[in-house]
């Protein structure tokens, strides 16, 4: 077994793919510049939330979250051991190393962390509130950024006669800048609160496995766990439609077929227009909901997709036909909780212990809602607000003829839009013609070939030496990485566990079927009754197809990794961060997931 | 007031008719620790079987004029005695009803004249003499009604040893006073048995039940002779942790003239698991019900037996304190009980524990 993942440095580039280092800016690529620095770091990939090829504009989102989380850690909390994650793109990949804070520095951090975190843990209710009015009026303001095209002449009434003295131009260029820095204030919004969310828990995580050594990581999370948590109320919605179709007697309607039929049906009789606005109520904000992880511009966005919650409506009408009962088991999952609870409290031997354990449990579930819900409100809804506002500005620049189609623009650096803009902008204001028409199409073309040629190669899983053993907080916590998925990389792959794929014993149960390998969001549809879905990742929208499949197995992804969550929920088996699942299980292979144990059994050869 | 009582209906109100053991057998079924399953045939069965047998009268007869220093005389005469209620003609209702329990365990069992224990169960705590029955009453692996009602009369002998009978004599009591119970109970027949702890011997983690297990009877387990199964159960979300299938050579089984002899297995049964995913958990179970029953930490023999439906099968054979580790006083923790909960949350992201080693994947190895 080898000791170490190539240098980055030794990484090929994909064939065809040669130039990509363009595509992304030059602070986010490996270079000779940093080599030593570099070279020095261990680095892994983030599939976890990235784990496509990023396209130019979508690098965006990952630079502003990471280079956010950093700055929280170092700049406001001075997180005592940690300081940021660095990242760098490699052949199209996203990759991250965490930044250890000098030894020498710890001891004077631990006063200034204790003042600025205590702050928060002693204030998290006031504070979150407030944060939950500040992420909805941050939301407010990207929904209200005009992005038109240029008009031929400005309005009467409202540029000439109200004497605003500015012009359209300026309130494009305006918007995307606006556009740029109301992303980076959500993400900066981001990490307000989770680092020291995930710290609250790692301290009462730590106090159980002090406590009871061998408690299953499973048994630590179900004691936090919300029940009503906003990440399901997409899939509450659906469920609601489903029950309203039926009740109000226009399921019939979903039998007619696309989404245009249904509605052309539903549009004849009262009751159905009255669900139709039962769902747009529903669909803001409820179904600005990815089916991907939320950062990547090609996820399809439930409220710009409606086939999608229109399918998934359909399939609950189905079941609730055919006699199924659509409720999540609330108060079952509730009283499963305080009954978990109060038997680890009675093992408990002193009153010292069960002071502490109440005192840690209370804090953990007083930081988790953010934790839970803060991924609805960041990297769905506002999120899909910023991909629309994107591609609204691509059809301007496709009518000008600087791009062929809307989503072409995610194909450009978020700095050069400025100039692409500057250059549209300055053409009509002239009026003279723009370079952006003989420059950006085959650049564009260009990009997308290398983009093509990148996809065609899967990403080393992490690149230089790693830590003897890995302990870096977040890292284990929001990526799921440890000393055993290094090592396993460094094997090169399941085959040396004997023919079982290893991962974390995320959900518990046991369970066997045909699996389901899917790659993409896209192919949700295919999972029939009973499969075990295969999946590198899953994403929280993704939720209705948990009614469905026996199992779930994922390549990315720890214990608290959506996948884990939602098969906690529904009470199914999970088995996350295999590392390999995807490369080794086809499609109709019969497996055994045991979500108690963490391993998948191939039952097929 | 009825001849035959199982242990699942005891109830505390009837104790004076169960005797001490029967109703300990009652009292843990009621608790939901499983014991095998029988009935007790009660004193009001004995008072009964008495009564029409007129043994007061036979017993008056025999005991006329004992001299109790005279030992050759009263083994003599108690002999009488327990042979003629060895003898004697049991109640035709009576004894259809010792039967038909009989009959109801061999159905529940899903055998033909089922294997019984079947033994005294005295009411010592009325009458303090009738504690000495109990030095040869009890018959192992019993067979079919006939058998049955033979070693239940030879139990109710056993109230007529010398011994009981010269204390009696010399305290005063009545011999027409003196009650008896008889516990008819199965067999086990184990397909699997073993040991288990409330707690991991190991670090003394009291939120884990720690099983070894082997196949046949848990002989082999107690003494050391086999290398059992091992499996660690949390207490509380029952999974199961960890489990290490050893290589068990041989099990203890029962031989053809009712004795426990060790064969040696085949290779493929020797290191298959002896337990399934359902037993495991019912054990945990069953031991955490021990623990809070009994209040402190425990250690239990079981079984699971080979002949019981499933949901059924698994048994409590014995329960005993632990001892090594409930004495232990728990270490202090640091993080727990010094300074404020900024402290422990500082000390938590130093430390590295929760590297994934000693945190979460003793399971992933």
């Amino acid at each position: 077994m080898a000791d170490r993942f190539p240098s980055p440095f030794d990484v090929p580039v994909p064939e065809g793919a040669e130039g990509w280092q363009e595509l992304y800016g030059y602070s986010s690529i490996f270079s000779e510049d940093r080599r030593e620095y570099e070279d020095s770091m261990f680095w892994f990939q983030d599939g976890v939330h990235w784990p496509q090829v990023l396209t130019p504009w979508d690098a965006t989102l990952f630079e502003y979250a990471i280079a956010s989380l950093s700055q929280y850690n170092t700049r406001h909390l001075l997180v005592p051991p940690a300081n940021g994650i660095d990242y760098r793109i490699l052949n199209g990949y996203a990759y991250l190393t965490p930044v250890p804070a000098p030894e020498a520095e710890i001891g004077a951090r631990v006063e200034e962390f204790m003042k600025r975190a205590g702050f928060y843990f002693m204030n998290w209710d006031d504070l979150y509130g407030k944060w939950m009015v500040k992420i909805r009026d941050l939301v407010g303001e990207l929904e209200s950024l005009k992005i038109a095209a240029l008009p031929d002449v400005e309005s009467f009434e409202d540029v000439v006669e109200s004497g605003r003295g500015v012009g359209s131009g300026y309130d494009l260029i305006d918007a995307y800048s606006r556009l740029l820095s109301l992303s980076l204030k959500l993400w900066q919004y981001h990490f307000e609160f989770l680092n020291l969310g995930y710290a609250a828990y790692l301290d009462y995580f730590g106090f159980c496995k002090q406590v009871f050594p061998n408690i299953p990581d499973l048994a630590i999370a179900k004691m936090v766990a919300g029940v009503d948590v906003d990440l399901f109320r997409p899939d509450d919605e659906l469920k609601r439609l489903a029950r309203l179709a039926r009740d109000s007697g226009v399921s019939e309607a979903f039998a007619a077929g696309d989404v245009e039929a249904t509605c052309a049906v539903l549009k004849s009789t009262d009751a159905g227009n009255s669900w139709i606005a039962s769902f747009q109520e529903s669909a803001e904000p409820w179904f600005n909901f990815s089916n991907g992880s939320g950062f990547y511009h090609t996820d399809k966005i439930w409220i710009e997709n409606v086939e999608i919650p229109f399918d998934f409506i359909r399939n609950y009408i189905n079941m609730l036909n055919d006699g199924g009962d659509l409720a999540r088991p609330i108060e079952a999952v509730r009283a499963e909780r305080d009954r978990i609870v109060n038997e680890y409290m009675e093992l408990l031997t002193s009153d010292e212990d069960r002071e502490a354990f109440q005192g840690k449990l209370g804090l953990a579930r007083t930081v988790f809602p953010y934790v839970e819900n803060h991924n609805f409100y960041v990297e769905h809804w506002s999120h899909s607000v910023i991909w629309r506002k994107m591609r609204t500005l691509g059809e301007i620049f496709v009518e000008q003829g600087f791009l062929t189609e809307p989503n072409d623009i995610f194909y450009l650096k978020r700095n050069e839009i400025p100039d692409a803009l500057w250059d549209l902008y300055a053409a009509w204001a002239t009026p003279a013609p723009a370079r952006g028409p003989k420059y950006w199409p085959a650049k564009v073309a260009e990009r997308k070939r290398i983009v093509t040629a990148l996809k065609t190669v899967k990403p080393l899983p992490a690149l230089g030496v790693p830590p003897e053993v890995v302990t870096e907080p977040f890292t284990v916590m929001l990526w799921g990485i440890t000393s055993d998925s290094v090592n396993a990389w460094l094997g090169g792959g399941p085959g040396d566990s004997g023919g079982a794929i290893k991962g974390f014993a995320a959900s518990p149960g046991v369970a066997e079927g045909p699996a389901r390998v899917i790659f993409s969001a896209d192919q949700i549809n295919e999972i029939q009754d009973g499969e075990i879905l295969v999946a590198p990742l899953t994403a929280p929208s993704w939720a209705p197809i948990f009614g469905k499949i026996g199992a779930t197995v994922t390549d990315t992804g720890g214990m608290m990794s959506h996948a884990a969550i939602v098969c906690r929920e529904y009470g199914l088996p999970a088995v996350t961060g295999t590392g390999f699942a995807t490369s080794s299980i086809r499609t109709g292979q019969r497996i055994r997931v045991d979500g108690s144990n963490g391993t998948v059994t191939l039952l097929d050869d | 007031m009825s001849s035959i009582t199982w242990f699942e209906s005891y109830w505390a109100g009837i104790k004076h008719e169960m005797g001490g053991k029967a109703a300990s057998l009652g009292e843990m079924m009621g608790a939901g620790l499983p014991v095998p399953p029988g009935y007790a045939i009660t004193t009001v069965a004995y008072a009964s079987a008495r009564d029409a047998g007129d043994i007061d009268a036979k017993i008056a007869h025999h005991l006329d004029g004992l001299d109790i220093r005279d030992t050759d005389d009263v083994t003599r005469r108690c002999a009488l005695i327990r042979d003629h209620i060895r003898t004697m003609e049991i109640p035709a209702d009576l004894e259809r009803d010792i039967r038909t329990a009989y009959d109801v365990l061999s159905a529940r069992s899903g055998v033909a004249d089922v294997p019984v224990a079947v033994r005294s169960s005295a009411t010592s705590e009325d009458s303090p003499d009738a504690s000495f029955a109990g030095e040869h009453d009890t018959y192992l692996w019993v067979r079919g009604g006939d058998d049955v009602i033979d070693a239940v009369r030879r139990c109710w002998a056993s109230l007529f040893t010398d011994r009981a009978t010269c204390y009696r004599v010399e305290m005063g009591y009545d011999h027409r006073t003196v009650e008896m119970c008889v516990v008819v109970q199965k067999m086990v027949r184990p397909k699997s048995a073993g040991v288990a702890f409330t707690l991991n011997p190991i670090d003394g983690d009291r939120s884990q039940v720690a099983i070894d297990s082997a196949w046949g009877f848990g002989e082999g387990v107690v003494s050391g002779e086999i290398t059992p199964d091992n499996f660690l159960v949390d207490k509380v979300i029952r999974e199961i942790g960890r489990r290490i299938i050893s290589t068990k050579e041989c099990e203890f089984r029962l031989s053809d003239h009712d004795t426990v002899e060790k064969v040696p297995l085949d290779p493929e049964r020797a290191s298959a698991p002896s337990l399934t995913d359902n037993e495991i958990k019912a054990i945990a179970v069953l031991a955490r019900t021990a623990e809070k029953h009994y209040g402190c930490p425990q250690d239990i023999e079981w079984a699971v037996d080979a002949d019981l439906p499933d949901g059924q099968n698994v048994i409590l054979l014995q329960a005993r304190p632990e001892t090594v580790w409930s004495k232990k006083v728990p270490a202090a923790r640091a993080s727990a009980t010094s300074g404020d909960f900024m402290s422990s949350i500082v000390s938590t992201l130093m430390s590295p524990l929760y590297s994934r080693d000693s945190a979460g994947s003793s399971e992933k190895k």
